[in-house]
């Protein structure tokens, strides 16, 4: 393994093991607001047990996220330094309003965990919308870096090579910063509001009865379902903004080879990088130009266009894509599916075919996210700028960079494993929930 | 133009200070793993966490060249004291949320927690150690640092330097928990602590004077000559000696007081003993900072921002930090 290859492999492991925990940041302060909105409304205590349970496990994936969030804040020093010793100054403004952001949410989250009784009733909901408004700011700003690095903008590059005449504010206002930063934002309600719902339809396979899980499973189908209907448009907004600023991204997550007018749409298919050919995929004519530039017959670019040197992992990229909006696909069926049950029967349905449905599912978000960022990152390859910065550029000039990249690997999984076993006790083996139902 | 990089040195300075200040504060986790401990920290642990977050923020936003030949140089500690924080702050919680181990006296983490909690601190201070020694120059033609990745911060010195670091979060941890506990004895159990530390400390941070004129001569004729240094070394002084009689007398608040001017004016003094430099001998605060471009609008909306910070956070501390005495 070249040092190279460790360190972007050390710094993709970090991200995807990161993000997980990110968008459970991002999402469950939502969940636990409407639960305990639900129980200042009512007055009913089953609301409140099911707030408080639902923080206990955010508490734990939180921590997780906040010491894994600040490797990553290092490794963008001790992996890639030239990387940030051009860009650091340029993306200033995001990532100082994202510790700014990231500041206040860890204070309000240490007041709704700990706060329980010890500020009134209204503080504390206040303190767990903070909570909502704060994770949601901080993934933004991260996201407006990472648009920067897709659309990088904001700057000149003098003769001599050195980066200068710096305006923040328009390199975090780049072109890829609103969509990309939406999708994210809907990847994290939707795929964390389809994990706890299946959490909670797998309880419910258990004891069909139970008031705590319907109105667990309530919530979070409410919220993964809504987000999951939306995302598609938010897909589409991204795919439009890519086909405009990074054509080579485009094409690699198409698989698309030839530059031509009325190009394919395709579906599946197993690129072939060395034949330069997307066989066993199902084509549908001029649909990549229309869902590209809103035209069957407008010209869409062909890798073959590209030098090899600058073209993506292209069966990376594509199958990541495939798997993205495969995933994302299923959910929003299932969501309508879910919601037109819902609406005909006037109550949440609980059929157990429709459990398992929910639990079979409930990681595919999850899936699609991870996926999802393949496809932005793996997709802006051989770049870390877009254009201007290769990789292979940024990288330190530290030798050995396999042992870093195996400790942290190591360490990570520890952790992944003590987290499901602790967030399976959580679930699983604390004494019973209070249940109104049952006699 | 010198305005705004004063401005900057004076605020990023200060949130250097805090940061570094802050950070050792946690300290308090390596020490026995009593329910006191774990009720002090529970709530504010991760506030107090994202100093160090600010801190690295603020580097490569403020001093991209430097923040690049930290990581190339120091990346062996670095890395260390990342495992360090990732599985102290892991630990604390998994210790805390298990519901099979409701004791949170006891456990499998318990370990853990108090070995990353030890190294973290370490690594810390090793590495602001290797930037005082000047080890690190700059390659004059690619301006890239160089450096055999080991012999900077591997070294007695570096090491003293951490070592003098995780003193000192030891004794801001005892004094803090003096004043935590509510028992008599507890306090006591924290009280011979902190004077123990307190003595650690006396040895430890005279030796790295005297060891740092041979090892960073540099940095230590600055901290004996500048007046700002000077002074800070003074206070230091005073503030150690205020501590120890304070807790002999066991005035447990004027004991927290005095440690943190204590505490405080060590961390300040290296920085000023350090400054102009940043990475040693050749990045400085000067050949290094971010344009005026970028550091305005930064530190605008740092300084919009730090009322509503500081009322989150005086919240925070309020709720559970103020004593039932203190009304």
């Amino acid at each position: 393994m070249t040092d190279l290859l460790a360190a972007r492999s050390q710094m993709a492991m970090s991200l995807a093991f990161h993000i997980v925990f990110a968008i459970v940041g991002m999402a469950m302060p939502l969940l636990m607001i409407i639960a305990e909105g639900m129980w200042l409304r009512t007055g009913d205590p089953l609301w409140k047990e099911l707030a408080k349970r639902w923080s206990k496990g955010t508490a734990i994936l939180f921590a997780v996220g906040a010491v894994s969030g600040t490797v990553l804040s290092f490794e963008l020093g001790l992996l890639w330094p030239h990387f940030m010793a051009h860009a650091g100054p340029i993306i200033s403004m995001p990532f100082s309003l994202e510790g700014f952001a990231f500041f206040l949410e860890a204070i309000f989250l240490g007041i709704y965990l700990y706060g329980w009784g010890k500020v009134g009733r209204v503080a504390h909901l206040l303190a767990g919308v903070g909570v909502f408004l704060c994770g949601m700011a901080s993934a933004i700003f991260v996201v407006a870096a990472n648009g920067w690095m897709n659309t990088p903008q904001g700057f000149t590059i003098a003769a001599d090579g050195t980066w200068g005449e710096i305006d923040p504010w328009a390199a975090m206002f780049n072109e890829a910063f609103p969509t990309q930063a939406l999708h994210m934002v809907l990847a994290a309600l939707c795929s964390v509001g389809f994990a706890v719902a299946g959490v909670h339809a797998w309880m419910l396979l258990r004891d069909h009865r139970h008031e705590f899980h319907r109105r667990g499973l309530a919530i979070a189908l409410a919220v993964g379902g809504v987000f999951a209907l939306i995302q598609p448009l938010s897909g589409d907004l991204s795919a439009k903004m890519v086909a405009r600023t990074q054509p080579v991204k485009l094409a690699a997550l198409e698989g698309h080879w030839e530059t031509e007018a009325n190009a394919p749409l395709r579906i599946g298919g197993w690129p072939d990088e060395a034949a330069e050919t997307t066989p066993y995929s199902i084509e549908l004519p001029g649909m990549l130009s229309w869902l590209a530039f809103g035209d069957t017959e407008a010209v869409v670019m062909g890798l073959k266009d590209v030098p090899p040197e600058d073209r993506p992992p292209v069966l990376i990229t594509h199958l990541a894509f495939q798997v993205m909006v495969g995933c994302g696909t299923v959910l929003a069926g299932v969501s309508v599916l879910i919601g037109a049950l819902a609406l005909r029967r006037r109550e949440l349905p609980c059929d157990r075919w429709l459990l398992w449905l929910i639990v079979l599912v409930s990681p595919l978000g999850f899936v699609a996210t991870e996926a999802g960022w393949v496809v932005t990152e793996v997709g802006r390859q051989p770049w870390v700028v877009q254009g201007l910065l290769r990789t292979a550029d940024a990288v330190t000039p530290m030798p050995h960079l396999i042992v870093p990249f195996t400790a942290f690997t190591a360490l990570y999984a520890l952790l992944a494993v003590v987290v499901v076993v602790l967030l399976r006790r959580q679930v699983f083996d604390v004494g019973p929930v209070p249940d109104t139902t049952h006699d | 133009m010198g305005l705004a990089l004063v401005l900057y040195v004076l605020t990023g300075g200060a949130d250097f200070g805090g940061g570094v200040w802050d950070l050792l504060a946690r300290g308090p986790r390596r020490r026995r793993q009593r329910a006191l401990v774990a009720a002090a920290l529970a709530p504010v642990w991760e506030a107090n966490h994202v100093w160090l977050i600010l801190l690295v923020v603020l580097l490569f936003v403020g001093f991209p060249n430097a923040f690049a030949a930290v990581g190339i140089a120091l990346h062996l500690p670095l890395s260390l004291m990342l495992a360090g924080i990732v599985l102290r702050g892991t630990a604390f919680v998994f210790r805390a949320y298990d519901p099979h181990n409701p004791d949170e006296t006891v456990g499998p983490w318990r370990l853990v927690f108090a070995v990353s909690s030890t190294v973290t601190p370490v690594m810390l201070g090793t590495s602001l150690g290797a930037l005082a020694t000047d080890t690190l120059p700059l390659d004059p033609a690619t301006g890239i640092v160089q450096t055999d990745f080991v012999s900077a911060w591997l070294a007695p010195w570096p090491f003293l330097v951490g070592l003098l670091t995780l003193g000192l979060c030891a004794l801001l941890a005892a004094v803090y928990l003096t004043l935590e506990a509510r028992e008599a004895d507890l306090q006591d159990d924290y009280r011979w602590r902190a004077l123990a530390t307190q003595g650690v400390v006396a040895l430890l941070a005279p030796a790295t004077l005297v060891l740092g004129m041979g090892a960073a001569p540099r940095f230590t004729t600055n901290l004996l000559q500048g007046p700002v240094s000077l002074g800070l070394v003074t206070l230091a002084t005073a503030g150690a000696l205020a501590t120890t009689m304070a807790l002999r007398a066991r005035a447990w608040r004027w004991a927290r007081r005095a440690v943190v001017v204590q505490v405080g004016t060590i961390v300040a003094g290296f920085g000023f003993a350090q400054l102009p430099v940043i990475v040693g001998p050749d990045l400085t605060i000067a050949s290094c900072a971010a344009p005026d471009e970028v550091l305005r609008p930064v530190l605008m909306c740092l300084a919009l921002g730090a009322p509503v910070l500081a009322a989150a956070l005086w919240w925070l501390y309020r709720v559970f930090k103020a004593a039932p005495s203190e009304g």
